[in-house]
């Protein structure tokens, strides 16, 4: 045991998987510890938001209307500024205006780090009254203008001023320009890392709940499935003859008939109401067992004729016995194998039927497959929200990456053959 | 036809056989299983707020004589049967009135023809890459071992929205919304071919990139075992060459790799199915996808019993494939 631990220890794969793994654990397990609250919370109004960190304006007003503020002299504030106010189109229309002036401008594109090249261009060539081919209409010239009132203004911002009302009174407040609040003087501040998705739900959250959820279903969905595969598989090798030849053939039956097809025909018949979390998962679990049932058979038939197997038979050691102590410690690192893919598999047959619609029926927990079939129902793949669909589909291949690479760990440490 | 084929064969048709009858119950009776009367959930949508009690009954019994429900459970399974094998699947709840067996014959096609050759293609090529690797290990191994086994953890729904927004969205190289262009009509003309083609792209390549994975890990480790056997160190004391012992071990190494093409046809077919929803490509995925979305009972029991007799069938015809590569077989030494 010990030995084993410790190759385990010296196995690049298995290590790697197992941090991963960890990692996604300590995220499930000590998310929720530091950011309490229901994960299917709807905070937001609007759907999708950006992942960042939300400010409260209101709150950050009051900061500065409390006159505690601090002042920073920032180069790039006023290029920041500019960047943020001039759009991409405003950028085009710029480029373009410049070119059409016989401004070289081929090495400038719209690109943040251009902005700066691009403006003082445009200060130094944009003359409204100069007349430029294709800019001659009003309606052109009043664009431009437009444009090139607010690129100053946002080059040149001065004070703003904030109206308040204080009783009846109209206080009015100045904001410098180069006034700034620290984060946590604000009163209310959202932090999303992951946005929100199309419900408003805090997605980090949510997807924390998620992989705790969709662990305990494949370590239920695994458990079932090795349990049933282990019994199946031992009583088939062991006692051959007519259990065999009964539970081989449902084994060959189910082997061909797509788990699938089974997994929806079986979870239709449960009904609505009953089909939640755990249904869900024992449901995965009944049916796939086989390939753990197969392999562990034909472990057990090599097995059962061993010399010390017959030993125990003749000191007339009882069925249960000889299984426990004879068989079962040849098999134990095949079944841990088994067992891993198992739970990797176990989620992803959760994940696959919830975005046919088939998921759990729960309204307290989400589970990734939930949270893809919410991305996907409401388009968050054609609209450019890769916040509510990606995270959750990287932690499903990490998750089932991190086991099956545990797996191949394991199986070089028990199988010398395969030792690079 | 020696007697060893003879014998697989028997022995590979009655299994056949035996999985289909299996297969065909429990696509009857699992459903049927649900708790709640179907007949009385319909009642309450048609009739909504009556309350006398006797023309309830009576159009209870009007819809029980309808579905077939008067009757006793193995009469209702035989007639499910000779229906079955005419095609009838009875009409489809959400597509009224159209009828179940047209809503199938019009997907089937799409379906067979994505996955079949997505299905070869990326076995083949996965077999290829799992091969090299093991037989040049160093680089090869070190970098088509992670990248397999990681592409192997990515779901087939991953796959396909990945590349759907990469390829489809952001770079707009191919179609990402069903099969052809909307507002065409089926025909053989160059227009409507090369349309298909164009919707064609994205779905089939997702279901390539995740079968690459598993089947290239799978080879891999078939032949490491393979190039370690003994005949392998026995050749090369005998001085044969490389190449010529090269093509005896991947040989060797292909057949467990048909056999678990054939047995995990079945998982990988899900997979696949699912990936087709979100290319709401209009095959037997998305058809599934909207009876079950719609409660549609009789199109979902149909696509399901399709889905299994496919598979069923794609694994009968492999185990047949394998009897020829395999020359146990012929000898007769088959167990």
């Amino acid at each position: 045991m010990k030995n084993i631990l410790k190759s385990c220890l010296h196995s690049p794969r298995f290590m790697t998987g197992f941090i991963l793994f960890i990692i996604l654990l300590g995220i499930a397990l000590f998310y929720p510890l530091f950011h309490p609250g229901n994960p299917l919370q709807m905070i937001g109004q609007n759907s999708f938001v950006e992942p960042g960190t939300y400010l409260s304006l209101y709150d950050a007003n009051t900061v500065n209307l409390n006159g505690k503020t601090s002042t920073f002299i920032m180069d790039d504030a006023a290029v920041n500024r500019a960047d943020s106010n001039i759009s991409e189109a405003d950028r085009q229309t710029m480029l373009a205006y410049l070119a059409a002036a016989g401004v070289d401008v081929s090495h400038l594109d719209t690109s943040h780090e251009n902005l700066d090249s691009l403006v003082t261009l445009w200060q130094e060539n944009y003359d409204s009254s100069k007349k430029v081919e294709g800019y001659t209409t009003s309606a052109k010239k009043r664009d431009l203008r437009t444009l090139n009132s607010r690129l100053l203004a946002a080059l040149n911002a001065g004070e703003q001023t904030l109206l308040t009302k204080n009783g009846d009174e109209e206080v009015r407040t100045a904001v410098a320009n180069n006034a700034y609040v620290r984060s946590n003087q604000v009163a209310n501040v959202i932090n999303l890392p992951l946005g929100t998705d199309n419900f408003g739900r805090d997605m980090m959250k949510e997807l924390a709940a998620a992989i705790g959820t969709s662990l305990i279903i494949g370590l239920i969905a695994g458990t079932i499935a090795t349990i049933l595969g282990l019994v199946i598989g031992l009583l088939s090798g062991y006692l051959g003859g007519i259990v065999d030849d009964i539970l081989m053939f449902v084994c060959n039956v189910f082997t061909v008939i797509p788990g699938f097809v089974l997994l929806i025909l079986i979870y239709y018949s449960v009904g609505q109401e009953a089909r939640g979390v755990t249904t869900c998962a024992i449901v995965i679990g009944i049916t796939s067992w086989v390939w753990t049932a197969r392999s562990v058979r034909s472990q057990v038939i090599s097995l059962r004729n061993r010399d010390h197997v017959n030993l125990s038979k003749l000191s007339g050691h009882s069925l249960v016995r000889i299984i426990v102590t004879d068989i079962l410690p040849y098999i134990a690192s095949y079944v841990v194998m088994a067992f891993i893919l198992q739970v990797s598999s176990g989620i992803l047959a959760e994940a696959q039927l919830s975005l046919l619609g088939l998921g759990p029926k729960t309204t307290t927990t989400p589970t990734l497959g939930l949270m893809m079939n919410w991305a996907m129902l409401y388009n968050a793949h054609t609209q450019g929200y890769w916040w509510a669909y990606f995270p959750v589909i990287a932690v499903i291949a990490l998750t089932s990456f991190s086991l099956n690479l545990m797996n191949t760990g394991l199986d070089q440490v028990f199988n010398p053959t395969l030792r690079d | 036809m020696s007697k060893g084929y003879r014998k697989y064969f028997k022995k590979k048709i009655f299994w056949f056989i035996i999985t289909f009858i299996v297969a065909v119950m429990l696509n009857f009776f699992l459903p049927r299983m649900m708790p709640g009367d179907p007949v009385n959930a319909i009642l309450s949508k048609t009739l909504g707020n009556t309350t006398d009690a006797a023309a309830i009954q009576k159009q209870y019994e009007v819809y029980q004589q309808a579905f077939g429900l008067d009757k006793s459970l193995p009469e209702q399974f035989l007639i499910f049967c000779k229906n079955a094998i005419r095609g009838d699947f009875g009409l489809s709840f959400s597509q009224y009135p159209r009828s179940v067996s047209d809503i199938i014959s019009s997907s089937i096609g799409w379906t067979l023809a994505l996955q079949i050759p997505a299905i070869i293609v990326g076995w083949i090529l996965g077999n290829v890459l799992g091969a090299v690797a093991a037989y040049r290990r160093k680089i090869w191994d070190k970098v088509v071992m992670p990248v397999s086994l990681f592409f192997s953890a990515v779901p087939a729904f991953g796959a396909a929205v990945v590349l759907l927004v990469i390829f489809g969205i952001t770079l707009k190289w191919a179609p990402v919304n069903g099969a052809y262009d909307p507002g065409m009509i089926p025909n053989f003309s160059w227009e409507f071919i090369s349309s298909v083609i164009r919707h064609y792209q994205l779905p089939f390549f997702s279901i390539v990139l995740i079968s690459i994975g598993g089947q290239a890990v799978g080879m891999r480790s078939m032949s490491i075992y393979e190039l370690n056997a003994d005949y392998v160190k026995y050749s090369r004391f005998l001085g044969i060459k490389d190449k010529k012992i090269v093509r005896y071990v991947f040989r060797n190494a292909m057949l467990p790799q048909v056999t678990g093409l054939a047995m995990s046809i079945g998982s990988s077919v899900g997979g696949a199915l699912v990936a087709e929803t979100i290319f709401s490509y209009p095959g037997l995925g998305s058809t599934m996808y909207k009876a079950i979305t719609a409660s549609d009972y009789p199109l979902i029991s149909a696509t399901t019993l399709i889905i299994t007799v496919m598979v069923l069938i794609a694994s009968f015809l492999l185990d047949i494939i394998y009897a020829f590569i395999d020359p146990r077989v012929k000898a007769a030494q088959f167990d």
